[in-house]
């Protein structure tokens, strides 16, 4: 009866590293009008002029961004600053008070919650703070990898299995712990299955909300590192809330600078953290060790 | 019996138990809350299952209740009782002759037929329940068809016993588009709900929900392509009619190890019996 | 002539606002050339801005004011007004920089560093670890080290990796911040025979060179960087 160590018929293939292909020149768009514009882009995700206040407090104040495709953005800011709520207003799960947030030209604010869903377990992916927030701790890890295959349509359970013991060697878990539950792993091992879990689909998008928050220092560095590589290799947009400028400068393409619900500055990472011009973002580069 | 209105609940409370019926008959498999009465019954006994069976019973009614398959447990007496001396119609143990057979647990070896109605006692009308906690999203899933969750737990009962272990409640998709809990008949029954002639009702009391799936209606249990769905009954023959294709129960005999199987459902079983002892 | 990266009358200044608002001007109104296969050598007195103009040409810094034209896929393009987008590009395809140190990242190894502007410019792994295995070797950086962090290595290992990193990718502009400075004879030796090479294939090169003899071997021409007058 026991058919787990069955062959299966026709396994997938395990998705390849992208071979540098999501680095593939930009398409040249000429007479863009602004400095020479050779790497004019179709952004992923567009966001303007977005507003939320609660109550007397501006929890953004006129926020404009876009993430191109394979662009890693950080935002960084002191708690408070409303660079939580960004994310939770740009992935869909908060509505502002005026605004608009594009994806790939669809309203996401506008687009039914069936819809987004569906871009929530296909095209995009959120990595929690905490991984309790993104992991059923109940289930196994293989079934918590399995479940965003499962949502869109996998049915060969052989499948499956090859595809999560695929994803746990590339967050560095042995696959031999594929049926254990992740309260069994320690807290970094759990982030790293949920980063398993959200990447399975190969999204296009990942929001990541202070990944390494609650970690030790040594886990954090072997958790940003993995990050990077993945990030890298799959040509993933990232958009990731952190409050550490060091992760920031590590992972991120180009950062932006909020300070109570505003954009005080954005440019590309070591620009900002080399040469900060505004006030608070001198304060914030001055006030790291390193 | 004086004192009651017409099968207990008054006439008001019928109405809106058919209202929901109705809605749950457009729906098929989705779950319709209703407001659930208090009955002279603890929950747990079938409260959902009488309610939604005094709403459609009429003094012409037939009506045969089972409890596991059988017809002459507690429940399935008193339940008779109650519906005989509430509404004075007339009670059978042979399904052929019921126009209304109220179940726990089971489905009649027997296939119904177009005007027969089958009510489900049900416990736990949610099939996500266990996986997801928060109801608000359960409900959400539902809107949304969202339902990868529900292949998660059969993968983890691959995973951990290496073939679908779920034997009872298994989930089935009803018309292709609604997830829905069985309530804990044998995975056995599972293929007779699909395209039955007869309407089939689901009650659950404490839960105050009311599901349905109208007479020829798909009803596919979830699987994966190698790991077929199948329905599993123990491998005997019924010591008394010799059935080698129904479910069945496995009986103690005496103190010293002693079993028999014999079928589940006892109108099918004495009917073959009879058949078996008149061609003897 | 034709021209690899020119300034049109480039500033800069700091604005600290953490010390009382206090402005440093650094650079002021800079005009500078260089053409394919040249070499440029900034001089100056220490703390004149010669750092600080290498930084504003790699867009590490902001222009204050003024152009910074560079020759990237064919076109002049001012990356003093470049989106990030844009800049990512040139540096991926026409801009290199070899600064005095490096930014180790943790974890991952000295090839796998040397070889990463290949590989984002979509160069297969293997291709582009070749090509780091090669200017390792050249650079004299013994194989047992070449899989290893650089984290723990000394500052003229290090140097090595940042030179085999900025020379790998075949940068048509490469700047050059004390490429020698921790290195012995021999492997200085080895850089300037990079640099003349980098100059023959028309890379255009601009250094900082402390170290006079170096300079005269590789530079084609001078460009003083002088401090100005403190104009808070």
């Amino acid at each position: 009866m026991n058919e787990r160590s069955s062959k299966t018929p026709h396994p997938i293939p395990p998705p390849q590293a992208g071979e540098g292909g999501a680095h593939l020149p930009p398409p040249l768009l000429a007479g863009e009008g602004r400095g020479g514009g050779l790497a004019a882009q179709t952004p992923l995700l567009t966001a303007r002029d977005l507003t939320l206040r609660f109550g007397r407090i501006a929890a953004l104040d006129s926020v404009d961004i876009d993430i191109h495709p394979g662009e890693v953005v950080a935002i960084v800011g002191e708690s408070g600053s409303g660079k939580t709520t960004l994310l939770r207003v740009l992935s869909g799960l908060m509505r502002p008070d005026a605004g608009e947030v594009s994806y790939l030209g669809q309203d996401v604010l506008g687009m039914t919650e069936a819809a987004r869903r569906r871009l929530m377990r296909t095209e995009w992916g959120f990595v929690h703070q905490n991984p309790r927030d993104g992991l059923r701790m109940a289930v196994s890890a293989g079934g918590n990898i399995g479940e965003r295959l499962m949502a869109t349509g996998a049915r060969h359970y052989g499948n499956i299995r090859d595809q999560a013991a695929h994803w746990l060697t590339r967050v560095e878990i042995d696959p031999t712990r594929m049926d254990e539950v992740p309260a069994k792993f320690s807290g970094g091992m759990q982030q790293r299955l949920q980063i398993a879990r959200t990447l399975v689909t190969l999204p296009k998008l990942v929001f990541m909300d202070e990944p390494t928050g609650g970690l030790d220092v040594s886990v954090q560095a072997r958790l940003l590192d993995l990050i990077r590589a993945l990030v890298a290799d799959l040509g993933l947009a990232v958009l990731i809330v952190t409050h550490d400028i060091a992760a920031a400068r590590l992972l991120a393409h180009r950062m932006l600078v909020m300070r109570h619900g505003v954009v005080v500055e954005s440019g590309l990472t070591d620009r900002v953290l080399d040469d900060p011009q505004h006030p608070y973002t001198q304060l914030l580069v001055s006030s790291v060790l390193a | 019996m004086s004192g009651y209105n017409f099968a207990y609940l008054d006439e008001s409370t019928k109405r809106m138990i058919r209202r929901a019926i109705l809605k749950a008959v457009a729906i098929p498999g989705h779950q319709v809350p209703f407001g659930s009465r208090e009955m002279p019954l603890p929950y747990g006994w079938g409260t959902g299952g009488i309610q939604v069976t005094a709403a459609v019973l009429g003094p012409a009614d037939v009506l045969k209740v089972i409890d596991q398959g059988s017809d002459d447990t507690t429940n399935a007496v008193s339940i008779r009782a109650f519906f005989r001396r509430t509404a004075g119609v007339a009670t059978t143990e042979s399904t052929e002759a019921a126009t209304i057979i109220q179940t726990r647990h089971r489905i009649p070896e027997r296939p119904l037929r177009e005007d027969q109605i089958l009510v489900y006692q049900v416990p736990i009308p949610e099939p996500l329940g266990r996986l997801e906690p928060r109801i608000a999203e359960t409900r959400r899933m539902h809107a949304m068809a969202d339902y990868g969750l529900m292949h998660v737990k059969l993968y983890e009962d691959i995973a951990r016993h290496g073939h679908i272990a779920t034997s009872y409640s298994y989930p089935v998709m009803v018309n292709s588009r609604y997830l829905m809990s069985p309530s804990p008949i044998p995975a056995f029954d599972n293929p007779k709900m699909d395209q039955m002639p007869a309407l089939q009702l689901f009650g659950a009391g404490r839960e105050k929900r009311i599901y349905a799936v109208p007479p020829y209606t798909s009803v596919k249990s979830l699987d994966f392509d190698d790991h077929p769905f199948r329905p599993i009954r123990a491998p005997h023959a019924c010591e008394l009619c010799g059935s080698r294709d129904t479910y069945l129960d496995e009986v103690l005999t005496d103190d010293v190890g002693g079993r028999i199987f014999v079928c589940s459902d006892t109108d099918f079983c004495s009917e073959r019996q009879a058949v078996k002892e008149a061609a003897e | 002539m034709s021209v690899a990266l020119a300034t049109e009358g480039l500033s800069k200044a700091f604005r600290l606002h953490l010390q009382g608002d206090v402005r440093i001007p650094v650079l002021d109104a800079v005009d500078f050339s260089v053409a394919p296969g040249e070499c440029v050598a900034l001089t100056g007195p220490s703390g004149a801005g010669k750092s600080t103009l290498m930084r504003c040409l790699y867009g590490n810094y902001g222009a204050g004011s003024g152009r910074i034209l560079i020759r990237h896929r064919g076109e002049l393009v001012d990356l003093a007004a470049a989106d990030p987008l844009l800049v990512r590009e040139i540096r991926r395809e026409t801009l290199g920089y070899v600064s005095q140190f490096l930014r180790v990242i943790p974890r991952v190894g000295a090839r796998e560093i040397v070889a990463e502007p290949l590989r984002t410019r979509g160069v297969p792994a293997e291709a582009a670890l070749t090509r780091a295995t090669e200017l390792l070797t050249r650079l004299n950086l013994p194989p047992r080290l070449h899989d290893l962090p650089p984290s723990t290595f000394s500052g003229g290992e290090q140097q090595r990796i940042n030179l085999a990193r900025g020379f790998a990718a075949d940068y048509p502009v490469l700047l050059l911040d004390e490429p020698t400075a921790s290195l012995d004879p021999v492997n200085r030796q080895v850089v300037v025979a990079l640099m003349a090479e980098a100059k023959a294939r028309g890379a255009a090169l601009i250094g900082i060179f402390h170290d006079t003899e170096i300079r005269e071997q590789v530079a084609d021409r001078l460009f003083e960087v002088l401090p100005i007058q403190d104009a808070a």
